[in-house]
């Protein structure tokens, strides 16, 4: 598993940015010719990449510089618009505290959990790591769905439990800082199993002879992981943390499910608000800025991956 | 709680008996299992609660002051038997299969024409187009789906799933083409010298040498492919509205719920039917599933 782990990952884009070697004239026929062939074979990958992604993002800055029924330029109007709401403010807020929490116990867990079927004689580990990665597996939707029932305020199976245990009912969706819980809880669940296999993979990379030279020099078990683990981690856990910082900023399943942004839109995040606003209400252009405003932030993360992934092209050779 | 487990291990370094050194070790391992078991439960209680409510009679789903962790009046299947014959499940799950049927289909002709060139016939521009694929990664849907919205309209296919044939590559192609680059550049040059100087053509290479040998990256990327247009959800919810267009994600969640009372048994069948295809491939063939996954770096 590491060397997919390394091989595919990690190596392309130092060998893919390679400047083209010169060759000599007797071959540039032949080389027109197979460049020629490379990008027609490129052209459906580069038709999709630019008339589904590129071109919509674009088509959507300049949505959102429309009015509601799109026939006039307002200019920034949504923007300003937006700015000017408290529910905005309260979306930006709620979207940070849910992804960097949620990331952060993400993080944790796969890490614990990584180490944990890291210990275990290596005939069991398929066995655990198989298991382990249900929630993944499961499309998000349908398991929030079944999250939703854990949840409902009647027959919430949770709530039996801590009946029985002489605890009060708590109310997971209805209360406004329980359902802010509630939703963490759902990525939390969802996405550790990823981690989990990703640090699996980079801890089977750390050579196994610098823990020994290490017990050699009397490091206990902390010193080992604090200064061998950690660091041989170090890249791989930077850019799974980016990642998944992107893709839970960006989360709609879970919210949208679970609370539709509710109680008093106090759960809302960027993606269930702007399908609020351009999809439910049928203000496209308002959606449309309101989506747009994760696009700053996600570029920075973008830019410190592409630098992740390339050093770390770099490091493996 | 690691460090729980690493301290017991730690110990033995004071202790230089080996009898107890083992006896620390087997600690540290009754200590992992236990923790283990602990997140086990935690990843596997929604499943589980999801089978057990699946599985239980009306009745018993509504009874409260029944054990709802247990099955206590007997297992049924008429949840699953119902969604079956009474409601529009079959159809989603039709529209479902062909779409995603389709995407793959798609996303593989597409990926590995794109990844065969960019990783072995460098060209003008072929290192940014690379980088550019992996950026355009990064763009999650929720920033795109307002704007196809628009485009999805103006093509005329809004509230046709022919639209999730449109929109799906947009997931998965990036990544499958990211995943096939990577398997394709590690398949030494020695081997398309070879077949060269035999006088193969490109097509004839990428057919006979670097399919054939990157078949676990094929394979890979064609459950990623798989999996992805299987489990979408933000593009239906947007896009479709009727029940005979309707995927099986978006219509489980929304027109299954309708009524007053909801019908949790028939809810939880449904949720587990539709999520049964991505598990049982999960189940057969995890190491690709895992190799793909850990071979982008990928989402989480």
């Amino acid at each position: 598993m590491d060397d997919t782990l390394r091989s595919p990952a990690l190596g392309t884009v130092t060998a893919t940015v390679r400047p083209t070697r010169r060759r000599r004239s007797r071959l540039s026929r032949l080389f027109r010719r197979r460049s020629t062939v490379a990008l027609l074979m490129c052209l459906p990958l580069i038709l999709i990449v630019l008339g589904l992604i590129i071109y919509p993002a674009f088509y959507s800055m300049y949505l959102a510089t429309l009015n509601k029924a799109q026939t006039k330029f307002i200019g920034l109007g949504n923007f300003t618009f937006l700015f000017s709401r408290d529910l905005f403010w309260m979306v930006v807020e709620q979207t940070a505290i849910f992804a960097i929490s949620a990331v952060f116990f993400k993080a944790l867990i796969g890490l614990i959990t990584a180490h944990l079927v890291h210990n275990l004689p290596s005939k069991g580990q398929r066995k655990w790591r198989g298991m382990l990665l249900v929630p993944w597996v499961i499309p998000l939707s349908l398991s929030t769905l079944g999250w939703w029932w854990l949840f409902d305020p009647t027959h919430s199976a949770f709530n039996w439990v801590l009946h029985g245990l002489g605890f009060g009912e708590v109310p997971w969706l209805s209360e406004p800082n329980w359902a802010r819980f509630s939703v963490i809880l759902v990525n939390v669940w969802y996405g550790a199993p990823f981690f989990l296999i990703m640090y699996l993979a980079a801890l089977k990379s750390v050579p196994e002879q610098l823990y020994e030279a290490a017990a050699i020099d009397g490091a206990n078990a902390w010193q080992k992981f604090v200064h061998i683990t950690l660091p041989m981690m170090r890249s791989i856990i930077a850019i799974t943390v980016l990642f998944s910082l992107i893709v839970t900023f960006a989360n709609f399943d879970i919210v949208q499910i679970l609370t539709a942004g509710g109680p008093r839109n106090t759960t809302h995040v960027f993606a269930t608000y702007a399908f609020q606003l351009g999809i439910r209400s049928g203000d496209i252009p308002l959606g449309a800025a309101a989506s747009l405003v994760m696009f700053p932030i996600l570029g920075i993360a973008a830019i410190f991956i592409l630098r992740g992934v390339r050093k770390r092209g770099r490091e493996i050779g | 709680m690691s460090t729980g487990a690493a301290d017991a291990t730690a110990a033995p370094r004071r202790l230089t008996v080996a009898g107890s050194l083992k006896r620390n070790r087997r600690w540290a391992l009754v200590l992992s299992y236990v923790f283990l078991i602990i997140f086990a439960i935690f990843f596997l209680i929604p499943p589980y609660y999801m089978l057990v409510t699946s599985v239980k009679s009306n009745a018993e789903v509504a009874h409260m002051a029944h054990n709802p962790w247990i099955i206590a009046d007997g297992v049924t299947f008429e949840h699953f038997w119902t969604l079956l014959t009474q409601t529009d499940f079959p159809i989603y799950l039709r529209n479902t299969v062909i779409v995603t049927l389709c995407v793959v289909v798609i996303t593989m002709v597409v990926s590995v024409l794109a990844a065969y060139a960019l990783a072995r016939m460098k060209f003008w521009g072929s290192g940014v187009l690379a980088t550019g694929i992996f950026l355009t990664y990064l763009i999650p849907e929720s920033l795109l789906f307002i704007p196809l919205f628009q485009i999805v309209r103006e093509v005329g296919l809004l509230n046709s799933y022919w639209a999730m044939v449109l929109v799906y590559p947009t997931l998965t192609v990036p990544f499958c083409t990211w995943i096939m680059i990577g398997y394709f550049a590690s398949i030494p040059k020695e081997l398309d010298e070879a077949a060269l100087i035999d006088g193969a053509g490109h097509l004839q290479m990428l057919f006979r040498i670097f399919i054939p040998v990157a078949m676990p990256g094929i394979i890979a990327a064609t459950i990623f492919a798989f999996t992805v247009s299987w489990a979408d959800f933000i593009y239906p919810m947007a896009f479709l509205y009727s029940a005979d267009q309707q995927m099986l994600t978006a219509g489980t969640v929304t027109t299954l719920i309708r009524g007053d009372v909801y019908q949790w048994g028939m809810l939880m069948s449904g949720a587990l039917l539709a999520a049964a295809p991505p598990l049982v491939i999960y189940a057969l063939l995890m190491d690709y599933y895992i190799a793909g996954l850990t071979a982008g770096a990928t989402k989480g």
